[in-house]
């Protein structure tokens, strides 16, 4: 268990330097990046607001429900919304749920290809299939931070919404939360950790397609080993980002 | 011309490829024969460099592979064509854009170039009414044609078939193997095909190697099998009575006919 943990480690790091070397034209190139961008991105804007959206609002109503002592301000529900969004639930649970599903599209496309011989037929013509399959993904998840800057500002409104809506608090108040104690370096620290979060959920599941062996059965059990190794990274990650970035 | 030397190739300490030596002639379409599992894939993608061999030498019109520079091997990788087992067609492109893949990325050419030149390919492996689809939308048959497009699109020296009609009718295998013999012969191209179908050694075996448990075990060419008393390609090409007739057949008639061509001399 550990030794095969650690190979998988040792030849996860070697693929990164491979997917850098050895470039791809890059007319040919700027197309695969733009439909990465397409799939991947683009791909996953409606899931992503319509979660954020509904679990803000979600937030916002627990907290108001939890606040039973009259002498606490009902402006808490705004901080408390904020905080827990853009903490959190924008980073950390989205790319849980993105490693479900950009993750398994990901290993699903990349391992359908290594079956049917499509990477051989790359690697014959003399490409290097890592660097033209994997990087353009790699860019295209730079682009993940703004997802997740959309996500923080419909889970807030989400959570405005569910407050408002159910008389919980009034919109004054919630905005006064929301503004309440800001501490800027919050946001780069949750952007930090959202760039970290796009660079694995890109990689790890590539990984796993790419030195996959066996036939159709085996890409989907492929699909869910990346899910769960993506989540394992991801929180691990987060919990040492957090530790170093916060904790003083 | 491809000239294969004493080559070794080994996974995990067992050896699959056990000193192979041969000369694949340009021009020619040469075959692998052998029973499943003798290692004919594994030769083929040692010979790709796909599978690096443990020693020995592979010669490409004299071009060591394993001394070339990285810049030589990738120039050396466009010169050869491969069709795949299961065609390995990119499944987000049309066949078009399949066809045309090899040079956008090896070539400067226009777009209105590369596409008079897949226009032509697709002429000449007789693809119709495929441009715009995708892989999953035409049949086997096709997709076989286009891959053998996609070889041989940017001009190859070396074009590698690994088991070209599997999983095809034989009446389509056949239309395959004498695509792929005249492409061979109208290009100039030095053609290694793997198979285990009898038709097409019959067929097109030009040059033929026989594969036992990674040793060339008989070399010949299609008329040289049937008159073979090597025990092991009898047994291996001849293992359905049908065959077995057809060879008696043919035999029988080859002596009728030496014996009369033999007549005529004594006549004249
Ligand atoms: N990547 C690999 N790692 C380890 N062993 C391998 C590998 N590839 C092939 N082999 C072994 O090499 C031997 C030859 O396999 P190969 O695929 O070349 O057979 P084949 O002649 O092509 O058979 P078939 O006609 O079924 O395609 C087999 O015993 C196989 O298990
Ligand atoms: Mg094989």
């Amino acid at each position: 268990m550990i030794k095969s943990s650690l190979i998988h480690i040792g030849r996860y790091f070697l693929m990164l330097k491979e997917v850098f070397s050895r470039m791809t034209k890059w007319k040919i190139m700027k197309q695969l990046i733009f439909k990465e961008i397409d799939d991947l991105i683009i791909g996953s804007l409606g899931i992503v607001c319509f979660l954020s959206f509904f679990v803000g609002g979600v937030v916002a109503i627990q907290t108001a429900l939890n606040l039973t002592n009259p002498l606490i301000p009902k402006y808490l529900i705004g901080f408390a919304t904020r905080q827990s969004v853009i903490l959190e639930f924008s980073p950390t649970f989205i790319s849980i749920i993105m490693a479900g599903k950009m993750g398994s599209f990901i290993t699903s496309s990349i391992g359908t290809m290594r079956v049917t011989e499509q990477i051989d037929a790359l690697e014959v013509m003399g490409i290097n299939s890592l660097n033209y399959l994997v990087f353009p993904k790699l860019i295209a998840v730079s682009l993940y931070p703004f997802v997740i800057g959309i996500s923080m500002f419909l889970g807030i409104l989400g959570g405005w919404f569910g407050g408002v809506m159910g008389n919980f608090v009034t919109s004054e108040q919630f905005i006064v939360g929301l503004q309440d104690t800001f501490i800027p370096f919050h946001v780069v620290y949750a952007f930090i950790k959202t760039a970290i979060f796009g660079f694995l959920l890109a990689s790890i599941p590539a990984y796993f397609g790419y030195y996959m062996k066996g036939g159709a059965l085996e890409v989907g059990k492929a699909s869910t080993t990346a899910f769960v190794w993506t989540s394992v990274a991801i929180i691990v990650s987060n919990y040492i980002l957090t530790s170093l970035l916060l904790s003083k | 011309m491809i000239e294969v030397q004493d080559i070794v190739k080994s996974f995990d300490g067992t050896q699959v490829l056990k000193g192979i030596s041969t000369v694949f002639e340009t021009g020619k379409t040469n075959l692998i024969i052998g029973q499943s599992g003798s290692g004919k894939t594994v030769f083929l993608k040692t010979l790709l460099g796909i599978h690096r061999h443990d020693s020995g030498r592979i010669l490409f019109d004299g071009r060591v592979y394993s001394s070339l520079s990285k810049t030589e091997k990738r120039d050396l990788r466009t010169e050869i064509g491969m069709v795949f087992q299961g065609s390995a067609l990119f499944d987000s492109m049309t066949v078009e854009e399949n066809i045309a893949f090899p040079l956008r990325m090896f070539t400067n050419k226009s777009n209105k170039e590369i596409m008079l030149r897949v226009n032509e390919v697709i002429d000449r492996v007789k693809l119709i009414d495929a441009n715009k689809k995708k892989p999953a939308e035409i049949s086997g048959g096709m997709q076989k044609r286009v891959a053998i497009a996609r070889a041989i699109v940017n001009n190859p020296k070396y074009l590698f078939c690994d088991e070209p009609n599997s999983g095809l009718d034989p009446k389509t295998a056949i239309v395959i193997d004498n695509l792929i013999q005249e492409i061979t012969h109208e290009y100039g191209i030095t053609t290694i095909i793997n198979t285990h179908d009898m038709n097409s050694v019959l067929e097109i075996g030009e040059h033929i190697i026989f594969l036992k448990n990674g040793v060339l075990a008989w070399s010949g060419n299609h008329k040289e099998i049937i008159h073979t008393d090597n025990e092991d390609v009898v047994d291996f090409v001849y293992s359905s009575d049908l065959f077995n007739m057809v060879r008696d057949a043919i035999r029988h008639m080859d002596k009728k006919k030496t014996k009369k061509e033999l007549k005529n001399r004594e006549q004249e």
